[in-house]
């Protein structure tokens, strides 16, 4: 496992969106390097999901997304992994966690036999973030925590090199969340690759986090945590943090 | 005929992406707009007799020819399942994670979508409108009922729809009884079982006769 070198260099320029009429983001620039984690924060509606989106190209924008290798100057194509806020199941649905981990990583059709190599190889993965004994559960009877790991396994296999998470907001409770944020710490130190995080919990985002972004259509600050948490801006927007 | 299904298809695709509203609402919103049209167009020709086998189709009337397209669709259908059904499978769990996978989302839910109209369009003279529905939806609902991962769900879901058809036609055969009625009847009793079995296995596993994975 390559550990993070701070010379990869994922640059974020210049994102808009509009929907209809409605400008959602505009001027968006973020830099991040690989072993940083970034969080960004905003109220509802300040356009965090959008801007995951537009990053991740599933909705119209403008502006584009390039990296970086420092080491050789090179611009290459980037590697996004994604774990998203919830997933559509429902209780006892017929996709196991073998089932769904499979569908990303191979093309053989998971209704044909079960792989015995593929099936050791996402064990071995998924033991990393001490989900491996899931591996035969159905994903709709999952806890939180326990589907926030087999995300996480998921968009980390393979290797990033930018991990954009939506964090949980529901059905985690406390403890939950701080396994959570001790697992994006360990990738972040173990693994060459950067994180964005979107994050709810303003506590837990100003402990852990490198950077912090305040979004609200536009980047309105940025820069360490207690900077951001100090500034007028973001007290106007949150008032005083507890 | 097809060709209408696949705009329409592609239109209802197109209308879901660009709203926010889930895709069930978009399809009763379609479909009844489909059957009003429908009905419009017929009373035009002033009686509705000569089309009732639309709405609940005669399997009897099936030409060689028409088995042979059927043939052909079905091993179109078989191929595109085959290369790509895990991705599918991303798309319906969450779009933006299949999207971040590299899967090419809006191209094979247009695909598919457009698939589902062709065979629709084919076997509707043989099963009907008001039964088609049903076929596309009991068996994979019941076997979902008692699946327990992906292999299973498939195997179930191809034998029910299987037994019911064979089952129904020779039924429908010996008691008079329109066959597509009668295969959608079986579907149903099938859906009921599973949900009755499903009520079972849960219940042991509350009380914990039954280990996980049993």
């Amino acid at each position: 496992m390559e550990k993070a070198c701070g010379l990869h260099c994922t640059k974020i320029n210049n994102i808009g969106v509009k929907i209809g009429n409605d400008e959602i983001l505009k001027n968006v620039n973020i830099h991040i390097h690989c072993g940083e984690l970034t969080v960004i924060i905003g109220r509802n509606g300040a356009g965090k999901s959008t801007l995951l989106k537009a990053i991740l190209g599933e909705i119209e924008h403008t502006g584009n997304i390039t990296f970086v290798d420092q080491k050789d100057n090179i611009t290459k194509k980037i590697k996004i992994g994604y774990v998203p806020q919830s997933i559509n199941v429902e209780k006892h649905m017929p996709t196991t966690v073998y089932d769904f981990f499979a569908s990303c990583i191979t093309h053989i059709p998971v209704f044909l036999k079960k792989d015995k190599k593929i099936y050791n190889e996402i064990k071995e993965h998924l033991a990393i973030f001490g989900a491996d004994s899931l591996i035969d559960k159905s994903i709709g009877d999952l806890s939180g925590g326990e589907l926030q790991r087999v995300l996480i396994a998921i968009a980390t296999k393979p290797t990033p090199n930018l991990l954009i998470l939506d964090e949980p907001v529901s059905g985690i409770d406390r403890n939950g969340i701080k396994d959570f944020y001790n697992i994006i710490s360990k990738l972040k130190s173990e693994y060459d690759m950067s994180i964005i995080l979107v994050s709810h919990d303003l506590d837990l985002a100003s402990k852990y986090a490198d950077k912090v972004i305040l979004l609200d259509k536009e980047v309105i600050k940025e820069g360490k945590p207690e900077d951001v948490f100090k500034s007028l801006e973001f007290r106007n927007r949150f008032g005083e943090l507890a | 005929m097809i060709i209408f299904a696949i705009g329409f298809a592609l239109l209802l695709n197109w209308v879901k992406n660009k709203t926010t509203y889930g895709s069930d609402t978009i399809i009763s919103v379609f479909s009844s707009i489909a059957i009003a049209l429908g009905l419009a167009i017929l009373a035009q020709t002033g009686s509705f007799n000569q089309y009732s086998s639309y709405l609940v189709g005669d399997i009897l009337s099936i030409t060689d020819s028409e088995i042979l397209y059927v043939f052909l669709i079905a091993i179109v259908v078989l191929v595109f399942w085959y290369f790509t059904f895990n991705k599918l499978h991303l798309i319906s769990i969450n779009s933006t994670l299949a999207k971040s996978k590299g899967v090419k989302t809006k191209k094979i839910d247009n695909i598919f979508a457009v698939l589902i109209a062709i065979v629709v369009m084919i076997s509707i003279r043989w099963i009907g409108i008001l039964l088609i529905n049903s076929l596309l939806i009991l068996p994979a609902a019941s076997s979902r009922n008692i699946a327990k991962n992906m292999r299973l769900y498939h195997l179930y879901a191809v034998l029910f729809s299987l037994f019911s058809g064979i089952t129904g036609l020779i039924l429908s055969y010996y008691f008079n009884i329109p066959t597509g009625p009668m295969i959608v009847i079986l579907s149903g009793g099938i859906y009921f079982m599973t949900l009755a079995v499903k009520g079972k296995v849960l219940n042991k596993f509350s009380k914990g006769e039954l280990k996980n994975g049993e």
